[in-house]
């Protein structure tokens, strides 16, 4: 398993043609307390840059984009029961959603760890 | 840090926001509220009366019977019937003590001047900061310091010595808690911020806990729920303008604004200040209202909303058709496309704990 970012602070864990997405560390700590978390429907398609998911937290909402394009295949409910799980393990249990990719050149587009560290900072 | 009305103001500290707003609840939170505008108003005549007289011709409240030591909530109000500023006034025996939003400081003290001056002295207390202590546990940390206070009743008001320094404290604050505000010469904040937070019960809250704490508190922030644009009584404010102000009243009128104000006494107001319960996810400021989940002409408009991290839930405050403006009215608020349903509500979200 690989793990990419996106410069709007998401994660990308790849395993073939499968990706798990969540918010990074950075994010969720921007964020503060996440008290909201709405997820995509299984089974949508969605488009690279479309907005996936919207987490919500005390000070304001925030857009998910999907860094991919591609199906949702797997949706980590628990999020939206406990947006906390989102805080405390956001590279973790705290995972959001899951999409089967449909265009495996849109990985090279997103950033390795050492170019997400540069705009995480 | 954020900027704030000209201040340096921490939106959250160690705890989060989440966590900042349930110590408050739960035992008692410290938080810096020193820009805030601290004004003396002192007749020229020497009689406090002519000083609470003089400002009765701003403010639609009775402050002539404000008695010594205590404090009351008022607002000024503009030639249209709108709010222009909200504050509180304590009576100090000598003076009157104003408390006024940061952000209408040069706005309210040129307004006092231009307006009272023949009567009264205006001084901004620009050497003073300003420390509310808030929470069931308040009285026990402050009373560490100063044992009197804890025979204060809510809204009660005096000036106590601190290590000889003069402090004025009002057993009062915008939390829903039991708690009190201390103005305290600003060389001494930090000492005294330090010897409260001795207390083990006692934490540093940022701006973000505030504004969510008086929120599900129900009370109004200047500028979003109160504006020029509101009047006292589509604001829900009406308990704060006493009979001797009304209509049969002793001093009826004689403020900016009597007459739409007097009426709207009388005959009601078309849109009213109502508390709000989103389904699911919280709705922001500016978020329109709607009749049903697919009409295209807004009703009324959110102007606070957050999550409530006592009450459990999103809660909003916001201005809808006295019509519809009944507890149980079900509307729906647009955020970015999305209807989310919306159950009128009564205020405030989580009862007032405060020492009466």
């Amino acid at each position: 398993m690989e793990i990419r970012y996106t410069a709007e602070h998401e994660w990308v864990a790849i395993d073939g043609n499968r990706a798990t997405v969540g918010i990074t560390d950075y994010a969720q700590r921007a964020l503060g307390d996440l008290v909201f978390v709405q997820l995509p429907t299984v089974g949508s398609a969605i488009s690279r840059g479309a907005v996936a998911a919207v987490v919500e937290s005390v000070k304001a909402a925030s857009d998910i984009y999907s860094p991919l394009t591609g199906r949702i295949i797997e949706v980590n409910a628990a999020t939206a029961s406990d947006p906390s799980l989102v805080n405390t393990e956001p590279m973790g249990a705290g995972w959001l959603f899951k999409i089967e990719c449909s265009d495996l050149s849109e990985l090279s587009q997103l950033l390795d760890e050492s170019a997400y560290r540069q705009i995480a900072q | 840090m954020e900027p704030f009305a000209g201040c340096a103001m921490p939106i959250q500290y160690a705890l989060g926001i989440l966590g900042e707003h349930r110590h408050t609840r739960a035992a008692a939170g410290l938080f810096d509220v020193s820009h805030m505008g601290q004004i003396i108003l002192r007749a020229r005549s020497g009689e406090n009366r002519d000083a609470a007289l003089a400002l009765e011709s701003l403010v639609p409240v009775d402050v002539v019977s404000l008695r010594q030591g205590r404090q009351r909530y008022a607002f000024f109000t503009t030639p249209s019937g709108g709010i222009s500023d909200d504050l509180m006034i304590a009576n100090l025996n000598t003076c009157l003590y104003l408390v006024v939003n940061a952000a209408r400081i040069a706005s309210d003290v040129a307004y006092l001047r231009e307006r009272l001056s023949a009567h009264c002295t205006v001084e901004v207390l620009t050497d003073r900061a300003l420390l509310a202590i808030q929470g069931p546990s308040a009285c026990a940390a402050l009373s560490a310091l100063v044992p009197m206070v804890a025979a204060m009743r809510f809204m009660d008001a005096d000036v106590f010595s601190i290590d000889g320094a003069s402090c004025f404290i009002t057993r009062s604050g915008y939390t829903g808690e039991d708690g009190f505000e201390i103005s305290v010469p600003a060389a001494m904040a930090a000492t005294i911020v330090e010897r409260l937070l001795d207390h083990a019960s006692v934490k540093l809250i940022g701006l973000g806990a505030r504004d969510s704490l008086r929120l599900e508190s129900g009370l109004c922030l200047y500028g979003h729920d109160l504006t020029a644009d509101t009047t006292p009584v589509e604001a829900a404010l009406e308990w704060a303008i006493q009979p001797a102000r009304r209509v049969g009243g002793a001093r009826v009128g004689g403020f900016p604004g009597s007459e739409v104000i007097l009426s709207q006494l009388s005959h009601g107001a078309e849109r009213k200040r109502v508390g709000l319960r989103p389904d699911a996810r919280p709705v922001r400021e500016g978020a329109a209202l709607f009749a049903d989940a697919t009409s295209s002409a807004p009703l009324g408009q959110i102007t606070s909303g957050t999550y409530a991290p006592s009450a459990q839930c999103p809660v909003a405050m916001g201005y809808v058709p006295a019509s519809v403006a009944h507890i149980g009215t079900r509307l729906f608020a647009d955020i970015r496309g999305q209807r989310i349903p919306v159950t009128l509500s009564g205020m405030p979200f989580v009862p007032h704990r405060y020492h009466r």
